[in-house]
């Protein structure tokens, strides 16, 4: 069995050592960039959201001509738009030098993913919300605090990364410690298990709900009619915040051709379920939606069905090429311009911030590629609670 | 005197007053009807689910996932194949998240013929089920072992498959349960009074509340075996209502100086290899059989791993004996007896592999 993992491991040593990777502009400058100083968790949200209940700008607080955001929360959702639009491009580029076999991603969730990031009730148990995302979801969970650099070691597939261990695709993170779930590549099942934690919710009270999201042609299976049904049963109905960022197509297959439906969010009418359709691609759109909706399933204890409309800007994933698609909306650059115009960035200052996050992650991912891949041998660790080694 | 269905009854009420038990659910599994086969009547924490068994796997999976424990049920196991990729996913949470996460949930489903089921409520499902890594996979035979059983389950930290042999939910078993009335036509009868709900929709129905009997921890422990019958010539190795078949067989074949050994299994999966190989070893010769389609049996299985590791040891050709590979089992007498191995089909293995020498 060791033999069939070996050559993989060398093989991936080899092309590490043969591809060095590419020179960013400011790679060279290094930590040495001056940034903003941002902060890019969430705690200091929390702070503005104790002052505020929906997340609109309290008097006390300087607002920009067009946004109805402060200025400092604006510049917070902007970092963290850009860490994770450059984390997937790393990422993208760690895929075509050979440092990992596959990238699936989010890039062009941005301006709805980083809201509701920043939003989320982050902890662990019934406390707190459950999350069943699915695999576009890096700039949610980067914007939760993950490290970027443990999302490279799972796209390098290295013993240290931490959501699987080498053993899944990257950006199937899992994260007990937040609720987060192992995602899975099996399209919609998240919306399944949702289920279970929504009634966990539900038989626990307080203010954790159940978060779960998806693409539009995922919303074809079944998963999706059972999480409308059980999570709309009378005097049962579940406090789950369901998400379809509708990108219009399945892998290559447009959606048109295949969905007679206006809206896929129409389909929580038939079920009672509040609904609301919502352009993904505008960040304070999605900021006051995501907060309203979470607002209602966290107070009424009841299901909301929230479509964002996002552009999916490097195709499906590495099946399709992984090329910056022409023609898709980029609602970082939209972002960028409203933030420039509205005189709450510069230029220089967004080309500041991109140099620095590019040159920090190349850095990181060179020291991926320096680090183990598990050892054949382990492959029956974790069938089962604490199992290591052959159980039969 | 407990039936398997009284015992597992008894063993979620258990479950729910001592081991965190919070859910029990399923089509039917909540009042007024307490399951197809009665064995959820009564109990404090089951609901009734939509009818949707993808659902209800993907619940049960969520409600573990929040640490929240919980029993839910598919009907019948024939209807469990369309949560296939579920079962799957639960198998895979701890080790996808390389030991991030655990998943404790029971899933139980009634399994096998024996009932006149017909196509669609005769399926077993022994055979996929097995397949699946990360469960753990039961199947009692007795009332016992079932209330042993499920409590184990409920003490698991992984997912575990309870699989129900249906034709034996009425079986009475000759093994007291701790707690329950004393093992006499008395005792039963105030078992009966105590935890069988009167008939659905009769006036004492509607006012109905179960008295349970004062139960008492027990626990048969996953991936252990039990010798049913102590044999010297051949070694059945079998579960769920074969194991009551084959001891008819052995009973019968001692009369004529046949000595066989009839294992049940209790576990599928981890199984307990232990028991099976010294059983090998002593007797030189052995059955392996259920009730699942012949073709990528579970047995089949046991039975690679037999040759493997006793070839040379043994004095006979390994059997398999199980049900044809056709699509289900039919509804007549004569189909169904045809499509599951029967008792004479096994005396006759029997009865060649202690005539063969090799």
């Amino acid at each position: 069995v060791a033999s069939k993992t070996s050559p993989l491991k060398n093989h991936s040593k080899n092309v590490s050592k043969n591809h060095s990777g590419r020179t960013a502009p400011a790679a060279s400058k290094g930590g040495k960039q001056k940034g903003l100083k941002l902060k890019t968790t969430p705690a200091g949200f929390e702070k503005f959201h104790e002052k505020s209940t929906n997340g609109a700008a309290p008097s006390s607080e300087k607002v920009s001509g067009k946004f109805r955001l402060p200025a400092k929360q604006l510049l917070q959702i902007y970092d963290a738009m850009i860490r994770a639009r450059i984390l997937e491009e790393r990422l993208i580029r760690m895929y075509k030098q050979s440092d990992g076999y596959f990238w699936i991603g989010g890039p062009g969730e941005e301006a709805f993913n980083i809201p509701l990031g920043l939003n989320i009730k982050k902890g662990q148990g019934l406390d707190h919300d459950f999350m069943h995302f699915h695999y576009r979801s890096s700039g949610i969970i980067l914007s939760m605090g993950a490290d970027p650099m443990d999302m490279m070691r799972q796209m390098k597939n290295t013993a240290t990364d931490p959501y699987s261990g080498g053993r899944n695709f990257g950006n199937h993170t899992s994260i007990k410690k937040w609720n987060i779930l192992p995602i899975t590549s099996t399209i919609e099942t998240q919306y399944q298990t949702a289920i279970g934690t929504g009634i966990a919710h539900r038989q626990h009270g307080g203010e954790g709900i159940t978060i779960v999201n998806g693409g539009d042609a995922g919303t074809a299976e079944g998963e999706f009619a059972s999480c409308l049904i059980w999570a709309s049963r009378p005097k049962a109905e579940l406090p789950i915040l369901m998400i379809v960022t509708n990108n219009e197509y399945g892998i290559s297959t447009p959606a048109a051709t295949q969905h007679g439906e206006k809206h896929i969010a129409d389909r929580g009418t038939a079920f009672g379920i509040k609904n609301r359709v919502i352009n993904g691609n505008d960040v304070e759109e999605s900021w006051f939606a995501i907060r309203e909706a979470m607002e209602y399933v966290r107070k009424e204890r009841k299901p909301f069905l929230l479509e964002a409309r996002v552009s999916r800007l490097y195709g499906h994933s590495s099946a399709t090429g992984a090329n910056l698609v022409t023609g898709e909306e980029d609602a970082l650059i939209t972002f960028e311009k409203k933030l420039v115009a509205e005189g709450v960035m510069t230029k220089k200052e967004i080309d500041s911030i991109r140099e620095k996050y590019t040159a920090e992650f190349l850095e990181m991912a060179k020291k991926v590629k320096e680090e183990p891949m598990p050892d054949g041998s382990t492959i029956y660790d974790h069938v089962y609670k604490g199992q290591k080694g052959r159980y039969f | 005197m407990a039936t398997v269905a009284q015992a597992i009854r008894m063993a979620l009420h258990y479950g729910e007053k001592n081991l965190e038990l919070k859910n029990v659910f399923g089509e039917d599994v909540g009042p007024p009807l307490g399951g197809a086969f009665t064995v959820t009547q009564g109990l404090e924490t089951s609901w009734n689910s939509p009818l949707d068994e993808r659902g209800i796997v993907g619940a049960a999976m969520g409600l573990g996932m929040a640490g929240v424990r919980s029993v839910a049920e598919i009907q019948f196991c024939d209807y469990i194949y369309n949560t296939i990729d579920l079962l799957k996913l639960a198998g895979m949470q701890s080790w996808a998240s390389n030991g991030d996460w655990n998943l404790p949930m029971t899933i139980m489903t009634p399994v096998g013929a024996g009932i006149r089921g017909s196509i669609y409520h005769s399926h077993s499902f022994d055979a996929m089920m097995t397949h699946i890594p990360g469960w753990k996979i039961v199947m009692p035979s007795t009332p016992l072992d079932a209330y042993g059983l499920m409590l184990s389950c409920l003490k698991d930290e992984n997912p575990t498959m309870y699989l129900m042999p249906k034709a034996l939910l009425r079986f009475e078993g000759k093994e007291q349960i701790p707690g329950e009335p004393e093992l006499t036509p008395e005792g039963k009868k105030q078992l009966r009074q105590m935890i069988d709900m009167p008939i659905l929709g009769s006036e004492a129905q509607k006012t109905w509340k179960p008295k349970w009997p004062k139960l008492e921890e027990f626990t048969v422990e996953i991936g252990k075996g039990k010798i049913t019958r102590e044999g010297e010539h051949v070694t059945v190795v079998t579960y769920g209502r074969h194991v009551h078949i084959a001891g008819e067989v052995a009973d019968r074949m001692a009369e004529e100086g046949i000595s066989v050994e009839v294992i049940d299994m209790r576990t599928l999966w981890p199984y307990d290899w232990d028991m099976i190989s010294t059983s090998i070893r002593k007797t030189k010769r052995v059955i392996f059989l259920n009730e699942d389609t012949e073709v990528t049996n579970f047995g089949e299985h046991l039975l690679r791993r037999a040759i493997d590791e006793f070839f040379y040891e043994l004095e006979a050709k390994p059997k398999l004996i199980a049900g044809a590979f056709v699509p289900g089992v039919g509804l007549a007498d004569p189909l169904e007896a045809a499509s599951v191995p029967q008792a004479l089909e096994i005396e006759n293995a029997v009865r060649e592999l202690v005539g063969e020498f090799a």
